[in-house]
């Protein structure tokens, strides 16, 4: 199957020029709004990546520990893809795409140690928090990992434990105390179009990227998570070198968390 | 009594835009009893007693003898389906796309493949949009070199174009590219650079976001002025 679109963009790329004009490893434009929604949400953050629109909150459940981690918190991340954000997406149960973006997100600030687990825990064996973020795009214009890693980061700073008295949690009061982070996990996805490299790919670049690696990254350029996506398979260079493009891009990222 | 609004006003769903049966109701306004109420977001355009609205944004419906631009997303035995962005699929039958004569056997794939774009024409609408017919037979239709697709608002699709065309000749000869407009919103730019046709798509977002305020093609000619084109006569 012929495909003249991909052809186009793959010709355009091969002259080093992107459909928006930006340059290769440029991202567009970032900005984050914090307590979106704090009459509902115990933390929420609204984060736009050009015309990428994300918004995560976060909500917090007393609940039993997992018998294996008596000490530790836990940490649950959900994704729906509104069909109101793209003509792709579909209502109903989740598909592969929402598995996996709710997935790569989770495991970012898992693996990222974003909590710090222990302090999460109320009484060894009997109690715990459990830290529930639902992220929502409301618009897709390429990128949903970065937008989603980074409005699920900004919506967990912004957190507050709610009061709790007589054993019961009241939602509609939050206490001073936030929520207790360790580390900055920041995801940074590049795809292979062709023979080029994008960050912050857009829309169209995503319906014909080749390949794809989103990876996790810590302050001291340390990698907490990997996820390749695409058809098309990576050399061992190819993974070296997107990999040190995504250190480069998130100590950008890093300051917009000062 | 009267217009209770004035040309150009944004107006919501649900708005009384006139009362009496001294004007009648076109374009996305209906009548209820004695009074004109609008049924979508948009700007009132008011021509003699007809009132109308213009909606900021939605989607396309097919009509006869609209250009569109689709791609092929099946082949039969006897024709093409096209994909327009509409909710069902159009069909392209041979008589409508070759002009010479076809075995029955013939392999369609080397006139339009899977893939292939298409400016194409619709020649009927039936069943409630359910069967759209398209040809391929015509002065515009034609099938589409390797080009970049922008998809616009389609109710944009005539500020786009201009009157006479003026708008679309004003980018054309700014940018020096090749531009198709098709009616449900789709636009193929092809131009020579890739700076050009980055250029062409700079202009046409920023006529549909800037096109329901007044002054358009002067802000537009500013617009080319400042990335320093000028334009050949």
């Amino acid at each position: 199957m012929n495909n003249v679109r991909k052809d186009h963009l793959l010709a355009t790329l091969a002259k080093g020029v992107r459909y928006d004009g930006r340059s290769f490893q440029e991202y567009r434009p970032i900005s984050i709004e914090y307590k979106i929604s704090s009459k509902s949400a115990e933390g929420s953050a609204r984060v736009k990546i050009g015309k990428t629109e994300v918004v995560a909150g976060v909500k917090l459940e007393i609940g039993e520990p997992y018998p294996d981690t008596p000490n530790e918190g836990t940490l649950m991340v959900n994704v729906e893809l509104l069909p109101l954000s793209s003509p792709e997406f579909e209502s109903g149960p989740p598909g592969i795409d929402a598995m996996e973006l709710s997935r790569v997100v989770d495991r970012v600030l898992r693996e990222g140690e974003a909590l710090d687990f222990e302090k999460l825990c109320i009484e060894s064996g009997k109690k715990m928090w459990i830290v529930i973020v639902d992220i929502y795009p409301i618009n897709d214009d390429g990128n949903l990992f970065d937008a989603a890693a980074l409005a699920a980061l900004a919506a967990l700073r912004d957190t507050h434990f709610p009061a709790v008295a007589d054993e019961k949690v009241h939602y509609g009061k939050l206490t001073t105390t936030k929520l207790p982070l360790k580390h900055l996990p920041l995801s940074c996805t590049i795809v292979k179009t062709g023979d080029a490299f994008l960050a912050d790919p857009s829309r169209v670049e995503r319906e014909f990227e080749d390949a794809r690696l989103t990876v996790g990254v810590l302050k001291d350029n340390m990698i907490c998570a990997l996820q390749k996506g695409g058809d098309a398979g990576l050399t061992p260079e190819e993974i070296h070198h997107m990999i040190a493009l995504a250190q480069e891009k998130t100590q950008e990222l890093r300051r917009l968390f000062p | 009594m009267g217009l209770f609004v004035q040309d150009k006003d944004i107006v919501v769903p649900g708005q009384e835009l006139a009362e009496g049966m001294d004007y009648l109701p076109s374009g996305d306004v209906i009548r209820e009893k004695d009074k004109l109420i609008s049924i979508k977001v948009g700007t009132v355009s008011i021509n003699n007693r007809f009132v109308k609205v213009i909606p900021l944004a939605g989607k396309y419906t097919p009509k006869r003898e609209d250009l569109v631009i689709g791609e092929v997303v099946n082949i039969g035995f006897s024709g093409w389906r096209i994909d327009f962005g509409w909710a069902f699929e159009g069909n392209v039958s041979l008589k409508d796309a070759v002009a010479e004569f076809v075995e029955k056997s013939a392999d369609l794939t080397k006139y339009y493949n899977l893939g292939d774009w298409v400016l194409t024409q619709i020649v009927h609408v039936a069943g409630g949009g359910k069967i759209i017919d398209l040809s391929m037979r015509g002065p515009s239709v034609r099938k589409l070199g390797p080009g970049r697709l922008v998809r616009v608002t389609p109710s944009k699709v005539p500020r786009i174009i201009g009157k006479q065309g003026s708008m679309i000749t004003l980018i054309k000869d700014s940018t020096n590219c090749k531009i198709f407009v098709g009616q449900n919103g789709y636009v193929w730019i092809t131009g020579e650079k890739p700076e050009q046709e980055l250029l062409a798509s700079e202009a046409i977002a920023k006529i549909e976001a800037e096109s329901h305020i007044s002054g358009l093609t002067d802000r537009m000619k500013v617009f080319f002025e400042e990335k320093g084109i000028t334009r050949k006569e």
